[in-house]
């Protein structure tokens, strides 16, 4: 591997200009992780390299250390071949490198224009500054085609224009490298491919790239080069051309990936679920769930696409019983639930519908509790582990580290903290919590948002064999890769609506990106109709 | 009628004067807040100014030097607020309530050490003091039909703390709405995190506004014991720290709404003063207590419905930590 590092970096030929972006022996620790081991990277000038990896394989790690948020302990940064200390975020932008944070570095109330400006006016009076950011903002999208409203207010835009604002403040800034940590994640489909145009149009005018992501497909589609990153090392070097997706995630996880075969053959049972007309709206009056009929049935996965914040998770909270009804009904596993008629969580829970909530933190998990305080959450009164008035924790210990075993949560200690487990781990104590108690309705929001490659491989598999025992399963992701691979069917929402219904087994990843969008031709006549 | 007039233009006078250090206040609590800070101090540092004024103008019989040294100290404990809040990311309430409770107890402790009044700080000669300024022609304009007794009574004859007060509104609204300080102070309140990737410092913005608010209260301590009184007493502030941050808090962080704010709570002061006495025909004596108890009971009713969510700035109270 290292061999074919030295083959891509040696196919630069002398006398080309030096690489923009050279990376040597960094290292870095904290405490008793080490981040990054010896890190080499060169970043051809002009080109747009991939880097992928799992979660916690040190690549934002790497990413903070080339922007000044963090100092490597050892190692040489080198910018378009002059050796650099960067220190902080100032001598990054100094160098000319930009950050698109995975999280916008944007303030929600400021407009397009203050936000560019921050950091960079031009004087002590905000009046000049705003001409000559005014004036650089019309120059730069003539130069790049980049188009956002100076003097729109940023928490009021689309995901997608608050992200072309943050790389226009990385180009006001004069970057001629720009770092992308995970861009597309919150993004639709449309929109991340509008991004991917942007990016080839910045790298056709000589910006350099470097594009942080767990996507494969984005990699293959988009880069020149890719790196792969895993446990804190730089594992491979590859020619984007030259490489699959396949190799590149074997390199990732470090061993081969097996593919669920899913089953789409078998004939799901009758209804669990059934809902009928059922709408909600948020204490501000506006309507989150707009009408909403769907039926699951024991046996199969409906998938619930769409945009975050379209009523997803709304939907998930009525039918878990977190928020009432303002109208409709639903049935579940028997039980008619109506405005007049509510359902507590914990009524829910009795009549075997388990619920994985789409915030572990939030909803999930408590996460000062032990792992084993948490893996009895919602199920605490149930009589096996109680003794009188105390919960008997041997027991509850002792039946957490099975769970952990069975669902492969690592470490395996129920007297952990459940905030010291990664990600990954902590999704596994809850799914572990839910799926254990073999529930007939399973309702999963994001399952594995946040999630390594290697978890996300096992808890699908988790999924499938549920639904092949027979539990009905309504899958909520903004995944749309995950929606695809899991679900027999799939719904689009938007607005709070439902306005798609395709079976899984084909589905068009394209056309289940414009009912996303609700930018279909159907969806247009469905609304002009209602 | 002309008499229910010079009533209403004497109350919008004293309103005047009750409100000058509220809105030095709510200016002082706006700047501190914006950044990021919670300031719940300010009672103390109103209480503290008052104090090292009133001490040091009774010492040295200079008004000028009153006055900063006041400065300097409220400054002293901003920056003390600022060194536990910012540098070690304490719990800015209980840090504001702690300074709260040291300048409560030792104001009275040092006053009653150096001067022995029970607290009280000697009386001061009208050359220690900020004495009132007549406008020019102020005697000559009261007869001007309805807008000469304003000229006279209302705007002429405060302090010039007073005034300073009144400017400090504009000049604050400058400062954070036309400024680039203003724009970064503003952005790390909302997102400090934004900030520093500008390559701004987080930490030295947030002490330039909780230092900014620390001379502002120094000012509005100040105008307490050597421009509004003639000496300090204990408790003087009584709790209008407070009722300034809680003005402020209905003004949603912005200046010239959180000025309205003073001047309401000023207004009902003034009356609740001007009604001591007072008979009103079918009702009675109207008791003072009730008309001094709304400032509290506005507080808590207003801050209870009235305000609306989200509007604080979104980073306030929560200590700055680069992730990870």
């Amino acid at each position: 591997m290292i061999a074919s590092a030295s083959q891509v970096s040696g196919s630069i030929a002398q006398g080309d200009p030096p690489p923009a972006i050279e990376l040597r022996g960094i290292d870095k620790r904290f405490g008793e992780v080490h981040a990054n081991r010896n890190v080499d990277l060169r970043v051809a000038a002009g080109t747009i390299h991939g880097i992928v990896g799992e979660n916690g394989a040190g690549k934002s790690t790497l990413m903070s250390i080339l922007y000044g948020f963090y100092e490597a302990d050892a190692g040489e940064i080198r910018i378009n071949g002059r050796p650099l200390q960067i220190r902080s975020a100032n001598d990054a932008l100094q160098a000319g490198i930009g950050m698109v944070h995975q999280h916008f570095m944007l303030v929600d109330t400021f407009s397009v224009l203050e936000n560019v400006m921050l950091g960079a006016e031009s004087g002590a009076v905000l009046s000049r500054s705003k001409t000559l950011a005014r004036r650089e903002l019309e120059r730069l999208e003539q130069d790049y085609g980049l188009r956002v409203d100076p003097d729109a207010v940023v928490e009021e835009l689309p995901v997608g224009e608050q992200q072309r604002a943050e790389i226009l403040k990385s180009l006001y800034r004069g970057a001629e490298i720009l770092i992308l940590d995970e861009p597309t994640g919150v993004l639709t489909p449309q929109e991340s491919d509008q991004l991917f145009e942007i990016l080839r149009s910045l790298k056709e005018r000589g910006v350099t790239i470097l594009l942080i992501t767990h996507k494969l497909r984005e990699i293959m589609d988009l880069t020149d080069f890719v790196s792969v990153m895993r446990q804190g090392e730089i594992v491979a070097h590859r020619r984007t051309s030259e490489t699959d997706q396949k190799e590149l995630a074997e390199l990732m996880v470090g061993r081969s990936i097996e593919q669920h075969d899913v089953n789409r053959s078998h004939t799901p049972g009758e209804a669990v679920l059934a809902v009928k007309n059922v709408s909600m709206r948020d204490a501000k009056g506006v309507t989150r769930v707009d009408d909403v009929s769907f039926e699951v049935r024991a046996g199969e996965i409906v998938g619930i696409a769409g945009v975050a914040g379209n009523g997803q998770t709304e939907l998930l909270e009525l039918l878990s019983g977190i928020r009432p009804l303002d109208s409709g009904s639903f049935h579940a596993n028997g039980r008619q639930v109506t405005p007049q008629n509510p359902c507590s969580p914990k009524d829910m829970r009795r009549l075997h519908v388990n619920h994985v909530p789409e915030d572990r933190h939030r909803l999930g998990l408590v996460m000062p509790f032990l792992a084993s305080e948490s893996s009895i959450l919602g199920y605490q009164d149930r009589g096996r582990i109680n003794k009188g008035l105390a919960l008997d924790y041997p027991l509850i210990i002792k039946d957490c580290a099975e769970m952990m075993r069975v669902f492969d949560v690592r470490p395996v200690d129920p007297m952990l903290r459940s905030s010291n487990f990664s990600g990954g781990n902590q999704q596994k104590i809850v799914l572990a919590r839910e799926m254990d108690k073999e529930p007939t309705l399973l309702l999963v929001g994001q399952p594995t948002r946040g999630v390594d490659v290697g978890a996300i491989e096992f808890i699908h598999g988790q999924l499938l064999s549920m639904r092949d025992r027979g539990c009905a399963i309504l899958l909520v992701s903004v995944e749309l890769d995950e929606i695809l691979a899991l679900s027999d069917r799939i719904l689009v929402m938007f607005e709070g609506r439902i306005v798609g219904d395709v079976a899984g087994a084909g589905a068009d990843k394209k056309q289940l990106g414009l009912l996303m969008a609700n930018a279909s031709p159907d969806a247009a006549e469905s609304e002009a109709v209602s | 009628m002309a008499e229910s007039y010079t009533f209403v233009l004497l109350t919008l006078d004293a309103a005047l004067r009750v409100a000058t250090p509220l809105v030095l206040c709510a200016m002082a609590g706006l700047l501190s807040e914006r950044s990021g800070i919670i300031d719940i101090s300010l009672e103390g540092k109103l209480l503290a100014g008052a104090f090292v004024a009133g001490t040091v103008a009774a010492v040295t019989g200079s008004a000028w030097l009153a006055l900063l040294t006041a400065m300097v100290a409220t400054a002293l404990l901003s920056l003390l607020h600022g060194f536990a809040c910012i540098t070690h990311r304490g719990n800015q309430v209980v840090s504001g309530l702690a300074i709260n409770i040291m300048v409560s107890g030792l104001t009275v402790v040092l006053g009653i050490a150096w001067f022995a009044r029970g607290g009280q700080t000697p009386s001061l000669q009208a050359a220690a003091r900020f004495m009132p300024i007549e406008f020019p022609l102020a005697e000559t304009l009261r007869a001007v039909p309805v807008l000469g007794p304003i000229y006279t009574e209302v705007l002429s004859g405060h302090n010039l703390l007073v005034y300073v007060a009144l400017a400090a509104v504009p000049f604050v609204y400058w400062v954070v709405y036309k400024t680039r300080f203003g724009l970064r102070l503003r952005a790390v309140g909302e997102n400090p995190q934004a900030v520093d990737t500008a390559g701004i410092s987080v930490t030295g913005l947030r002490y330039r506004g909780v230092l900014m608010c620390g001379l502002l209260c120094g000012i509005a301590g100040a105008y307490l014991s050597i421009a509004q009184n003639a000496s300090f007493v204990r408790e003087m502030s009584a709790g209008q720290g407070y009722i300034a941050l809680a003005a402020m808090i209905f003004g949603k962080w912005r200046p010239l709404p959180a000025l309205g704010a003073c001047l309401m709570f000023g207004l009902l002061d003034a009356i609740a003063i001007r009604l001591q006495g007072v008979e009103i025909e079918g009702f009675g004596e109207v008791p003072v207590q009730l008309i001094q108890a709304l400032p509290y009971i506005m507080t808590v009713v207003l801050l209870a419905g009235f305000i609306g969510k989200a509007v604080a700035p979104k980073a306030i109270g929560i200590p700055y930590v680069k992730e990870r």
